[in-house]
């Protein structure tokens, strides 16, 4: 395995295409994906859950996300609307949507039900029962669907590369272009390197906004 | 238990029909490597680049040779020259469309010697670098150029007609070609030492494809690397750079193969190809793919038809 | 789109007999590796950690970067179906060996002890007892490493074999949407029939799982 790549210092500096910058950009990528991807599933999948209507949606999302494969749909983003971030993003958020909206779903249903009654019960309106008792209590099983389309989408956004955009990518591709492999095993280091801390700060993100009640019953 | 038992059943019964779906038709994915005696004897395994008229040739060479009973397995799109040339030396292809001039380029460190420009002067030079273990045949007398190509408004803004003109300004200039121009000679590279141009930025995009043809239109680079038989050119009012100091060489299409692969059969069908390929003719093909997306099937069956060889 | 599919009929169920080989094997390979595996995690409590951490990072590994890497790791020529589906099977084998731990995990020790006082050894409890009352979960799992891999199959097709992914390419190449949707909806489908395969395998060998008011 030759590593002179990623141990060279002329790829560390900030300049174009060095690691660094490549590491913004990724991140930069995915960081709009699970933003705009948490937006849109989010309330999606609370209120399916909360309201048990639409539940198949919520059971098939998953499946059905994950089956869409992402190089096909940015290839035909990228065909439709150019070059760009937009075509990216589309491609990376559809990503991230199935993940979210089926944990935001289980998280809720799979509560216990004399909880949301006794909430009720003390004369909680419909929406102070979600924010007040469902959400605070569905967090853990939310959070792992998170921090499982963050580490799907970190892998992925390499993808972007592909059709002329940047992030870790680039390193794979041009890799792959000139033959040079020790630049291809630069990007796979990085990225898994990449996944494995966000995951790490996903997991701390995690105990600190749980409720420490919610997590002793756990 | 024997739910168990039953469940094993279903999933070796699941295994066997995988097994028996990878097997069927003839066209075992899993078996046309790696032992490199599993494909058929005789059987030819023809290569492509990632670009469109790459895969058109290859399939003009695949329909050739079938026409003279030659068994053939199509391997098309593999990559850039770096990556397919490497496939071509472990035997995972045999055969492939290539271009004399930046083949040679790609084969001599620093570039192709000084000098040699004309096709035949090329050819000479090109077999003597060859990988071991492959030849070349007979080349065309079609060509298939790289070019920097600008808008007309580029063009028109900096008064470029020369790729030399772009010594000034290139500092202010994107250009935008395949990813493995960073490293070729017969790219960046030999764009500083021949011309002394170093541009603003290199973004990476495709070999002479629709990306990097969308991105000259919106100005999202202002150079792009084009093949000279792409029809974008005349569809966009595209300005070709002349190439004064002839960094880009002849660009004869010639086959380049696996000498274990060659024999007569094959020498005779695809030397016939290359007699009758013409600039020209290629050009107008390549549109029908291109412009109109017909398949590349039926349109090299056409060229064939047409010049006789099927 | 219909002229597409009827001109390139054959192109498209090449690509689609190699998109199936490819996704599909590693699916039972990877199954078969992943059940022992995940039993040693569940044998000796020590290993369920590591296992599973070496699993998140293996499945971290960009696909691509992997397709690239296996030949110089096994070396197997570059454009080698087989670097596709060891790949994958390594995918399909991280996602399942956890699964297959937390499936035995999950069993309640209630069960595990009374087939013991009946007087079951550890691997006929394993297999007659433990394994079934696990196999809903580690089904499920193999559902998800089953689409996903089927979805993955088409990174391939930047270096030549992609399956369907090749469509993807051939389309991309000419900014021609035909191929590109044909190909993304060809993937969906093989995806839907396969995952509703498992399913239907799981209604067979699992009908206790429909008594429970749970959803199979």
């Amino acid at each position: 395995m030759n590593l002179t790549y990623l141990f060279d210092p002329a790829h560390w500096d900030f300049s174009t295409g060095s690691i660094p910058q490549l590491i913004v950009s990724h991140l930069w990528y995915v960081l709009l994906a699970l933003v705009l991807g948490t937006i849109i599933a989010l309330p999606v999948g609370l209120f399916i859950g909360h309201t048990g209507r639409g539940s198949f949606i919520a059971i098939n999302a998953g499946n059905a996300g994950r089956s869409l494969p992402t190089l096909g749909l940015l290839m035909l983003m990228v065909t439709l609307l150019g070059l760009g971030l937009l075509p990216v993003l589309i491609a990376l958020t559809v990503l991230v949507i199935p993940p979210i909206l089926t944990s935001a779903y289980a998280g809720l249903r799979t509560l216990d039900h004399s909880v949301v009654d006794a909430a009720r019960g003390v004369g909680m309106r419909p929406m102070q029962v979600l924010f007040r008792v469902e959400l605070p209590m569905a967090l853990p099983v939310l959070m792992s669907g998170f921090r499982s389309a963050a580490l799907q989408v970190v892998a992925t956004a390499t993808v972007a590369a592909s059709v002329g955009l940047g992030g870790l990518g680039r390193l794979l591709i041009d890799g792959l272009a000139v033959n040079d492999y020790s630049r291809v095993l630069a990007g796979a280091i990085v990225v898994a390197v990449l996944a494995v801390l966000l995951d790490l700060i996903l997991a701390l993100a995690q105990r600190w906004i749980v409720s420490p009640g919610v997590r002793a019953s756990k | 238990m024997s739910r168990l038992r039953t469940a094993g059943a279903a999933i070796a019964g699941l295994a066997l029909t995988l097994g028996l779906t990878a097997c069927g038709g003839g066209s075992d994915p899993l078996s046309n490597d790696d032992t490199g005696s599993s494909a058929a004897p005789g059987t030819i395994t023809v290569g492509s680049a990632n670009f469109a008229e790459s895969e058109l040739l290859a399939e003009i060479y695949s329909q050739a040779l079938e026409a003279k009973g030659v068994t053939v397995k199509r391997q098309f799109n593999i990559g850039a020259r770096e990556l397919y040339l490497k496939a071509l030396q472990d035997g995972s292809i045999d055969l492939l469309p290539e271009y004399n001039g930046a083949l040679l380029s790609a084969l001599s460190s620093g570039g192709a010697p000084e000098g040699v420009s004309k096709p035949e002067d090329v050819l000479g030079a090109l077999k003597k670098v060859l990988p071991s273990g492959t030849e070349v045949l007979e080349q065309s007398p079609a060509e298939d150029k790289d070019t920097l190509t600008v808008t007309a408004d580029t063009a028109s803004k900096y008064s470029l007609k020369t790729i030399d003109d772009l010594k000034p300004v290139a500092k202010d200039l994107v250009i935008g070609a395949g990813p493995e121009w960073q490293e070729r000679y017969q790219g960046l590279k030999g764009l500083k030492e021949v011309y002394g141009i170093e541009f603003k930025e290199f973004k990476p995009l495709d070999a002479g494809g629709p990306l990097t043809v969308n991105a000259l239109v919106k100005n999202q680079i202002q150079v792009g690397n084009i093949f000279s038989t792409d029809s974008s050119i005349v569809t966009n009012k595209f300005v070709v750079l002349e190439d004064t100091k002839s960094l880009y060489l002849a660009e004869n299409i010639i086959p380049l193969i696996r000498t274990t692969a060659n024999n007569p059969t094959v020498t005779g069908a695809l030397n016939a190809v290359s007699a009758k390929l013409t600039t020209e003719n290629l050009t107008s093909t390549l549109a029908k793919v291109q412009v109109d997306k017909q398949d590349t099937a039926a349109v090299a069956k056409g060229w064939l038809t047409e010049n006789g060889l099927a | 789109m219909i002229t597409y599919l009827s001109n390139n009929s054959e192109i498209i169920w090449a690509a689609l007999r190699q998109h199936i080989a490819l996704a599909l094997i590693p699916v039972v390979l990877g199954f078969l590796l992943a059940l022992p595996i995940g039993y040693l995690g569940v044998r000796f409590p020590w290993l369920y950690h590591p296992l599973v951490n070496v699993a998140g990072v293996l499945y971290s590994i960009p696909s691509l970067a992997l397709f690239v890497f296996l030949p110089v790791v096994l070396g197997t020529k570059i454009l080698s179906p087989l670097n596709i589906v060891v790949a994958l099977t390594i995918y399909t084998v991280a996602l399942l060996a956890r699964t297959v731990a937390d499936g035995l995990r999950s069993v309640d020790r209630l069960v595990t002890e009374s087939a013991t006082a009946m007087g079951y050894r550890r691997f006929r409890r394993l297999i007659d007892v433990e394994l079934p009352v696990a196999l809903p979960v580690i089904l499920a799992g193999l559902r998800v490493a089953t689409v996903s891999n089927i979805s993955l199959v088409s990174v391939g097709a930047l270096i030549g074999i992609g399956g369907l992914g090749q469509l993807f390419t051939r389309g991309f190449q000419l900014f021609y949407i035909q191929p590109i949707l044909v190909g993304i909806i060809l993937s969906v489908l093989l995806a839907g029939v396969a995952d509703l395969i498992i399913v239907l395998i799981q209604r067979a060998v699992t009908p206790w799982t429909r008594f429970q008011g749970g959803r199979a």
